[in-house]
Order: C-alpha cells, then sequence, then structure tokens
C-alpha cells in the first residue's frame, strides 16, 4: 500500500513538472499552499496547488501576467502583450488583504492602471468561483473551508442555529 | 367703492404672490452631497447569494435572532424587504436568459437629498458629511412618516414593541465604523467583494471605468449616480435595473424638490405678505380721507408761498 502511494506520488510529480511550463522550472512551485490562515470565520486549509496545476494546465489563468504563457485577455494585453514574468507571482504579492483601510486608500495613486484591484480574498473568491462553476467544481462555501465556531455564531448555524418557534408571533415578548 | 377697492386689493395681491412663487432654479440650490461623502458601489454581477452581509450586519448592530441560519438559501423563495431585525436583505431575481440569476443586497441607499429627512417633523434624521443618513431613536416619535416618504421602502418599524415603537433602518455602521473610516461590516465581510466601499465620487469612476473595459458584463448604467438626486450606495448590473427589483420610475429629481418651492415661499408669505396687506388696506381706506389729505397739502403749499 505504501508502495503503490510512492509510485502514484512520483508520477505525480512527473506529470507536475510536464504540466510546469519551462521558463517556470528552477523556480520552486509549491505543491499545496495554506489558505485562510487569517480568517477567524473558517479554518484554515490546504489548496492542492498541484491538482489545480494538472487540472488548469495553464498558469496565466490564475497568475495573469506574472507567469504561465502570454496573457489572453483582449484588455490586459494592451499592455501585458509582451510582459516578462515578474519575480513574485503569488496571489498576496499583488492583491492587497485590507483593501478598504484607509491608509490603502490613501495610498491610492490615481496615475496607477489597477486602482480597481481586488483584494486578496475578493480575488480567490472570484477566481476560484467562476471557474468552479465553468468546471462544475465544488462551489460551497464549507466545500473549500470549514466554518470555526466564531463562524457558526456569526452564521447562526450549527449550535447557533435558531430554535424552531413553538408559537407564532412571539417575537414581541422580552 | 370699499367692495371695487377689495377686490383691487385682492388682484393686486394675487399678482404680486405669483411674482414671488419662486421658479425651480431660483429656489434653494440643488444639493449634489457632501464632496467627502463615501459610498458603496454594489456590483450585482459578482454577488453570490451567500447571505454573509446579513449575518454580519445583524452582529453588528446587535440586531435579535434571525428566525433562519443566514447560511439558508431557502429565503430566496421569496423577495423580502427590510425590517427591523434585518437592515439589509440579499433577494434572488430570476434570469431571463441561460445566466445565474442575479442577486441583490437592499438596504438604505443613503440617499444624497434623503426624502425621510425631509418628511421627519420632528428632525431625527442627519445626513452626515461622510454620507450616512442616521436617526436619532431618542427624538423618533414613531409617526411612520418616513416610511411613505423613502422612496426605496427602507424604514422599518418597530412593531414588536408596543411602548415606543420606533423606525429601524441601515444607519452605514456609522457610529461603530464610518465615522472612523472604516467600511460598514456587510462590505468587509463580502467575500466576492462586490460591495466596494470608497469615495462616492470615486465609485461613480470606477462604475464607469467597469462598464467601459468589460461592456458584455454590465447595462450602461450606475443605478443611483443621479437617481433621487443621486444616492451614496450605487448599483451595477449585467440585467436591467427593474429586473433586480429596482425602482426605475422615481425619476432624478429628490423628494425635497417636490416641496421645496412651497417651502421657499413660506419665509415670503410671513415677511411680504403682511407689509403688502397693510399697503392694500392703507390703499383702501385712504379714498375715504382723500379730501382732507388734498386740502392740508394745498394748505401747506399756500403757506410756501
Amino acid at each position: 500500500m505504501q508502495n503503490n502511494r510512492f509510485w502514484l506520488a512520483s508520477g505525480m510529480a512527473v506529470l507536475l513538472f510536464a504540466a510546469v511550463p519551462e521558463s517556470s522550472r528552477g523556480i520552486s512551485v509549491p505543491d499545496t499552499i495554506t489558505l485562510n490562515s487569517q480568517s477567524k470565520l473558517y479554518e484554515p486549509f490546504k489548496f492542492d496547488h498541484a491538482k489545480h496545476i494538472i487540472l488548469t494546465k495553464e498558469c496565466s489563468y490564475c497568475h495573469h501576467h506574472t507567469t504561465g504563457t502570454l496573457e489572453q485577455d483582449s484588455n490586459c494585453v494592451r499592455c501585458h502583450r509582451n510582459s516578462s514574468e515578474t519575480k513574485v507571482v503569488s496571489c498576496k504579492g499583488c492583491h492587497r488583504t485590507d483593501s478598504f483601510s484607509a491608509v490603502s486608500m490613501k495610498e491610492k495613486d490615481p496615475k496607477t492602471y489597477h486602482l480597481d484591484k481586488p483584494s486578496l480574498k475578493a480575488a480567490m473568491h472570484r477566481n476560484c468561483i467562476s471557474c468552479h462553476e465553468k468546471m462544475k467544481g465544488p462551489i460551497g462555501c464549507q466545500d473549500c473551508h470549514h466554518r470555526t465556531k466564531e463562524g457558526d455564531a456569526l452564521y447562526n448555524s450549527g449550535v447557533f442555529a435558531p430554535k424552531k418557534k413553538t408559537a407564532k408571533g412571539g417575537h414581541g415578548a422580552h | 367703492m370699499k367692495r371695487r377697492d377689495f377686490l383691487k386689493g385682492c388682484l393686486v395681491s394675487g399678482a404680486a404672490a405669483s411674482l414671488c412663487a419662486p421658479s425651480k432654479s431660483w429656489a434653494v440650490g440643488s444639493f449634489e452631497g457632501y464632496p467627502d461623502s463615501m459610498g458603496v458601489l454594489v456590483d450585482t454581477t459578482r454577488c453570490i447569494g451567500c447571505r454573509s452581509c446579513e449575518a454580519a450586519c445583524n452582529k453588528e448592530q446587535k440586531l435579535p435572532e434571525p428566525d433562519v441560519p443566514f447560511d439558508d438559501t431557502s429565503v430566496f423563495k421569496e423577495k423580502r424587504r427590510t425590517t427591523e431585525k434585518a437592515y439589509t436583505v440579499v433577494n434572488r431575481y430570476e434570469a431571463n436568459d441561460a445566466q445565474k440569476p442575479p442577486y441583490r443586497k437592499m438596504q438604505c441607499n443613503h440617499c444624497n437629498e434623503p426624502g425621510c429627512l425631509t418628511s421627519c417633523f420632528v428632525n431625527a434624521y442627519t445626513k452626515t458629511k461622510e454620507g450616512a443618513v442616521i436617526y436619532n431613536a431618542e427624538v423618533c416619535v414613531g409617526c411612520r412618516t418616513c416610511m411613505v416618504a423613502c422612496p426605496f421602502n427602507i424604514p422599518a418599524y418597530s412593531y414588536s414593541s408596543a411602548i415606543s415603537p420606533i423606525i429601524k433602518k441601515c444607519i452605514f455602521c456609522y457610529h461603530t465604523r464610518l465615522k472612523f473610516g472604516k467600511p460598514p461590516a456587510c462590505v468587509e465581510i463580502c467575500p466576492q467583494e462586490a460591495l466596494t466601499f470608497g469615495l462616492r465620487s470615486d465609485l461613480i469612476k470606477m462604475g464607469h471605468e467597469r462598464i467601459r473595459e468589460t461592456p458584455d458584463r454590465y447595462v450602461d448604467h450606475i443605478y443611483g449616480e443621479k437617481e433621487m438626486g443621486g444616492t451614496s450606495w450605487l448599483y451595477l448590473s449585467r440585467v436591467s435595473a427593474e429586473q433586480i427589483g429596482l425602482d426605475t420610475t422615481l425619476g432624478n429629481e429628490p423628494i425635497i424638490s417636490n416641496v421645496k418651492d412651497f417651502l421657499g415661499m413660506v419665509p415670503m408669505v410671513l415677511t411680504i405678505w403682511p407689509a403688502l396687506f397693510t399697503g392694500i388696506h392703507l390703499l383702501a381706506t385712504r379714498n375715504k380721507n382723500h379730501g382732507d389729505v388734498h386740502d392740508n397739502h394745498s394748505e401747506q403749499e399756500d403757506g410756501k408761498k
């Protein structure tokens, strides 16, 4: 059993290597990335990067112009037709965690083209969910990240679910 | 003779009143909102109907426990409206094509010239310089005039309170967040950033830019940019505004425009009319002593000679 797993893993690794564009080889591509480590409402989870590389076979679907083959989006190619790979390719390298803080609002340079850049949370949710909808992947909140107890409390779910009212119109009572 | 003078007076005063009636442009200038007013751009094309904004609002505003959990999507079976227990609700609408159904969050739109504020006779409402329309619950007498005045059907009423029912509505998280430059709770929790917080003027630019960049994604209109004199909350949509339950028959004039002309006349009626009618009265009674006055006058002239 153990032996089987080993072969499977090494087979995956070979496949993975083949799937990664040549230009990206040499820099380390993580197999899993722990996401959501800052959230209080949902538990952190391991994003299976390797699996998604195999499924999409195209880095630029998620990494835009920073890595992979060149950007195809007609809006992006206006500037990024020949832009080379960037040093920073991670999501958090460009997408801020605090997009609405006073600091980040003030920092916005009106000359910057990408003024309407989504926050890290939004960038991930939008990218993941829109693709999962197309590819018929899981789209429920807890399909990716499990809710914490604090999260259950916020959503009035699980053990915090509202008790079924026995008598109707009882909401006036204190 | 008297009767004729009276009629003459009426005619004169009528003419004067019509002259005094202010034209639209002459009346109080239209208010386009505070320059540093904040707002929220609601991009309904991004909303996935997760109801997180409802949950966040409930906790931030310390609202009572909901009837069903906030992750229960059965609520989309019917169109809900804001209540004393929910300052914001998300509704699902029907798509007229194969696309997925659009969702729209509903809450106070925080008008530049709020109808609720205009209608409130105890002045409970305030439009803050940050853009929020807040209200003083201690002043509210529970008359519900604002519920009638609001073009978006937002203010809810605490019918559950038998002793002192008051109005309840979204206050843009003013006291806990907006005042300190922070976005409201619903905006912060939105996983899709369907809600974008910023200066209203920036958001309008941003909205038009999104439409320009991805014209297939949007109807070329920002609901709330001009509607009812402009609102702090703005909406982008893939389908027409009425398809996501936004009223497109409201026009661009704020509620106050309907009463501004009338209210502008009140001070004039109070100041000019007494003087005017006194004058008419003097005119009307002058003829009585006409002869005497004339006599006096000629006597004086004689004296000078």
